[in-house]
């Protein structure tokens, strides 16, 4: 069995396309960070490939607002091989900036479609940018990225724009449908205030996903946590011995080529 | 458009000094008339294009002409004249030393050391003072984009892969009334130089990890911004060449009246019209630089050009008059791309606005060049070519607006002879009559900005992006103890790490430039040994920010910081592979009529490669029962400390380094390390003793008992001991089950100056003991650790930028 092919998008301002080629490799596939412009001259190429990943950064530097004229480019430019691309049920993770991407152009929460905003993510409570490790708490549910992770893990956010904001709504349908997550807590677990909850979430929403299960976005980056000694505290007695976020792209990777054979 | 021709030929002194003047030329009477003559052998006045070109290339941010020129200098009455202060001090030890792992030096944008087979590691620290001083958030945005620049264009270009940031600023509580004349509080400055380099690093997507801030009142009206940017490149494309016939061609932003004379401007003094000179500063635009980078790598990789470097200071004038140097260059200033129409054909040359490279380009490559830019929207056009006429000939369209020879650009500057002074300040050894409580004592310096947690700044800054961040700048069991250095993997995958650290101390200087120098080296290599990097491995920076040269004294005291850098970058065989000054930082404020210039100022950059990068230790105490040693000898030397500063006091006992003492110290440091016995090390710097074993224990969340009678020194008072800033010390922990072990290692390879001080404590109370085994100090770690973080989230309420 071949090894699945990551398709890593980047584009004017993408900034974290080689860890996350790093991480996927850690995986199991084979990882290309490939320029938007390319896939707007050849769409089709796009279903060459496993899985899609949009990684950090600050796409078209944020200008309007986070991720907004990158989704735009999905919405507009990109709709059709998008749309085919999650209908098919590949799997498809947007970290940071690549979630504020997916929120932004409609592909989550998902349930109105591509082109259909009904969520954001908007500034940070703390009115700046900010660099910092969290505790975030996997919550059961559809989500495959997060398949078999039952403990509490560990990943560092750095973003000035990630607190999740949705109508009621659309926050219950996520809580009913088990589709948040991750979400930030204390480092036993409890009920996160900032710093803890670095951007002020509502109810510590870090991560959600489609209804599927197939589209992931969350804030905090699984891959700058796939190796122990990223860890900001692995030189302390008792500090994890594997990368927490490594397991988000093995699943990935793992359901990829389960589907393909 | 016009071109002016400039009336030289029948100038006056007089005439000559008021042109220079009212064209912010920055070019003294002697330089004038040496271009006088050089226009009069060819019978004809210079255009003003040619005159701005040679402006640009001769300015002291250029050329640095005080250090290279000639200087008589005095020191104890005796008179000697210095030939190239630069040569026979920093760029001598290097030469001396000759480490096979530097692979360029002094010569390029940045120096190279060689991090494995495939690989070296370029660095580079620059200023932007005088810009932040007029517009903080841009003058510090395009001072990080502009180091950023140097790394593209060092060799055939680097990945850049590391930020490092230095300020200077005015004390952050200062009184609004008592400001000079036009000049912003040093909190809208520190607020705004915070916010431009963390907006333009964070969106370049390199990690900001390692860095310092200093307050100091002198830096009010001229704060220093000090950006720093360490590159990957591959070592095959660490050289590069300029062929006749290479296309010029220049990418990325496009050419406006922003930023014209920022290389003449920084070479002047300030005063509160300097504001008025608005297009000297400029706001930076960090995607179009990421956009530039991310081309530059692939087209480097391709083989798609043969020579790079930014245009920095002076623009295009100064960027292809360096790289045609040895063979000539013809320009079309008509051809380069601009922001809007009107810019006249000196404007174009000189305007330094930003995020843009110019590359020499073999004519075989030019249609993959031009198509790679233009696939990823960045732009990219020829403006000429390189020539075998050793001639810079500036094109408008079809009208020839400049013709200047390279061999008078690079080489006709007249040297000029500038005088140095050295006098002691009279100072006498001073002792607090009625110490204040030690406890007290303690918590009040870690109180102090110069002291105090960083993290406010710390955070704002991505220090994870590119994965590789091994040893990050916060520790502990809350992550937010002072690291001594950062060690990041510039490979990911790759054992090698990379550590980088400073050291500056402009509060030694007012005693001693000499030992400033001396004591910043020690600090940028104990920090450097205190994660676990190795002495003699180390490659160092050096820039230095100064008052005006054309002052005597000022000029002395540069003089001896420059011999101290060679003595001891010599004893501790540690070359200098870059560096850079900022002189002329002074304010005259016209409401007093006073003239302020900053403290002589010296920032030492070290880096080091790590041959495995887990082979490393922090600073944060691991586990009650370890026990605390400390290496290295206390002096009774609390000169300009931050004790004596709590009585307002100084005195002429600074601390001295005694290199031979130092480099076992270091070296037996750095084994403990790499035998995996050390689980945490901390250097003694500002505070002493006292304030690093603290902030140990307070990062770690436990207590220590330490005894003050162990620590190595001789006939030392409490305070001494607890406060002096003695050099080359450490504090490290070691499991009790292999202290002993420790401890007699340390003897068996020859250092003397090693004492058990104590343990780690379950509990959180910080404990030291003096002669009497009574607690001198006795504290909870809690309280410690509050009194340090408090200072600056306090001082920067309800500023934001």
């Amino acid at each position: 069995m071949t090894a699945p092919r990551v398709l890593i998008l980047r584009t004017a301002g993408t900034n974290c396309d080689v860890e996350t080629a790093y991480a996927f490799k850690l995986a199991g596939a084979t990882a290309e960070a490939v320029h938007v412009g390319r896939i707007f001259d050849a769409p089709d190429t796009m279903h060459s490939y496993d899985i899609l990943a949009l990684p950090g950064g600050f796409s078209y530097g944020d200008d309007i607002a986070a991720g907004k004229l990158w989704a735009n480019e999905f919405v507009h430019r990109l709709r059709a091989p998008m749309h085919e691309f999650v209908a098919s049920g590949k799997p498809v993770i947007g970290i940071c900036n690549g979630f504020q991407v997916l929120v932004r152009a409609g592909l989550l929460p998902g349930d109105e479609g591509l082109g259909v905003q009904t969520a954001t993510l908007a500034g940070n409570d703390s009115g700046v940018y900010e660099c910092r490790w969290t505790h975030l708490r996997v919550e059961p549910g559809p989500c495959l990225f997060t398949r078999g992770i039952e403990r509490a893990i560990e990943m560092p956010v750095a973003h000035a724009e990630g607190k999740f904001v949705a109508s009621d709504e659309v926050y219950g349908r996520l809580e009913l449908g088990g589709r948040v997550a991750f979400r930030y807590v204390t480092a036993d677990g409890g009920e996160a205030d900032y710093p803890a909850n670095p951007n002020g979430s509502h109810g510590g929403v870090a991560g959600i996903c489609n209804a599927e299960g197939t589209v992931l976005g969350l804030m905090p980056h699984p891959e700058r946590f796939v190796e122990r000694t990223q860890h900001p505290r692995w030189t302390r007695p008792g500090s994890p011995t594997v990368g927490h976020g490594l397991a988000i792209f093995e699943n990935a990777v793992r359901y990829a080529a389960d589907r393909a054979s | 458009m016009t071109v002016q021709t400039v009336p030289l030929l029948d100038a006056s002194d007089a005439d000559l000094e008021r042109i220079s003047r009212d064209g912010t030329l920055s070019l003294n009477l002697a330089e004038m008339r040496a271009i006088k003559a050089h226009f009069a052998e060819q019978q004809r006045d210079p255009t003003d294009v040619e005159l701005e070109t040679i402006a640009q290339t001769w300015s002291e941010h250029c050329v640095h002409k005080t250090f290279r020129g000639l200087i008589e200098y005095t020191e104890g009455g005796r008179t000697e004249t210095i030939d190239n202060l630069l040569r026979s001090t920093v760029m001598r030890v290097t030469h001396e030393l000759d480490r096979d792992d530097c692979l360029s030096v002094f010569h390029d944008n940045a120096g190279v050391i060689r991090l494995n087979e495939k690989y070296g590691i370029a660095f580079k620290v620059e200023t932007h003072n005088h810009p932040s001083a007029i517009e903080p958030y841009g003058g510090a945005g395009t001072g990080t984009g502009g180091v950023i620049r140097d790394i593209l264009g060092t060799g055939l270009g680097a990945k850049p892969v590391l930020n490092t940031d230095v300020f200077c600023f005015g004390l952050p509580d200062a009184a609004h009334e008592d400001l000079p004349a036009g000049v912003l509080h040093p909190r809208r400055v520190m607020t705004g130089v915070v916010a431009g380099v963390r907006d333009y690093g964070n969106r370049m997507g390199i990690p900001t990890a390692n860095g310092a801030v200093f307050f100091d009142p002198r830096y009010t009206a001229n704060p220093l911004v000090f950006c720093g940017t360490v590159g990957l490149i591959p070592v095959d494309c660490v050289d590069k060449r300029v062929d006749p016939g290479d296309l010029i061609v220049a990418m990325g932003g496009r050419t406006g009246r922003d930023g014209i004379h920022g290389a003449t401007f920084s070479s002047a003094e300030l005063d509160d019209t300097s504001e008025n000179l608005g297009s000297v500063v400029q706001i930076g635009d960090p995607i179009t630089e990421k956009k530039v980078a991310d081309v530059l790598m692939q087209a480097r990789d391709l083989g798609l050009y043969s020579s790079i470097t930014d245009c920095g200071a002076g623009g295009f004038s100064s960027a292809v008059g360096e790289m045609g140097e040895k063979t000539g260059a013809r320009v079309y200033l008509d051809r380069a791309p601009l922001k809007y129409e009107g810019l006249e054909p000196w404007e174009i040359w000189l305007s330094e606005a930003q995020e843009r490279m110019v590359l020499s380009v073999p004519p075989e490559h030019e249609e993959a060049l031009l198509a790679l830019a233009a696939a990823e929207d960045v732009e990219a056009t020829v403006l000429g070519e390189f020539t075998d006429t050793g001639r810079l000939e500036i094109y408008h369209a079809d009208t020839r607006v400049g013709d200047v020879a390279m061999s008078f650009l690079h080489d006709g500057l007249p040297r000029i002879t500038k005088t140095a002074v050295w006098e002691p300040p009279p100072l006498t050894k001073w002792r607090p009559p009625r110490p204040l409580d030690m406890t007290d004592a303690l918590l009040q310096i870690l109180a102090k900005p110069n002291v105090a947690s960083k993290e406010w700044i710390i955070r704002q800054y991505d220090h994870e992006v590119q994965g590789g961040m091994v040893v990050k700048p916060l520790h502990g069991v809350d992550s937010d103890g002072p690291g001594d250095a950062c060690v990041f993997r510039p490979v990911l995958g790759a054992p090698e790490g990379v550590a980088v650290s400073n050291g500056m101390n402009p509060m030694y200087g007012d005693v001693d430039p000499y030992w400033m120098a001396a004591l910043a080296i020690d600090e940028a290599l104990r920090n450097i040994v205190a994660v676990g990097g190795f002495r003699s491995r180390v490659a160092l920076l050096d820039n230095f920010s100064w008052g005006n040269p054309d002052k005597p004294d000022r000029l002395g005291g540069l003089v001896r910081a420059a011999r101290a850098c060679y003595d001891f970058a010599t004893a501790f065989e540690t070359p200098f592979i870059s560096g850079k000054d900022s002189l002329y930082n002074e304010y005259r404020d016209t409401k007093t009529g006073e003239q302020v210039a900053i403290p002589g100022t010296l920032l030492i950059s070290a880096i080091c490669v790590l041959d495995d990068a887990e082979k490393v230790a922090t600073m944060d105490v691991k586990q009650p029962g370890d026990v605390v040693f400390m290496l290295g000898r206390t002096y009774s030397e609390l000169g300009a400390s931050h004790y004596l500063a709590l009585y307002d006091e100084t005195g002429p006992d600074v601390p001295h380094v005694r290199p031979v003492d130092a480099c076992i110290t270091m070296d037996a440091v750095h084994a403990g390390i790499l035998a995996g016995i050390a689980n945490a090390v901390h250097d003694c710097s500002e505070g002493g003793f006292a304030v690093a074993a603290a902030e140990m224990a307070f990062a770690g969340g436990y207590g220590m008992d330490l005894d003050l009678r162990r620590v190595p020194g001789y006939g030392l008072s409490t305070e001494e001991a607890l406060f002096s800033e003695s050099a080359s010390r450490f504090i490290v922990t070691v499991p009790e089950d292999v202290a002993d072990r420790f401890y007699a290692t340390m003897l068996a390879i020859g250092v003397r100056a090693v004492g058990r001080l104590g343990t780690v404590t379950e509990d959180t109370r910080f404990v030291v003991r003096d002669s009497n085994g009574t607690a001198c100090i006795s504290e909870d770690i809690a309280t410690l650790k509050n009194a340090w973080q408090r200072t600056l989230p306090d001082s920067i309420q309800g500023e934001t930028a």
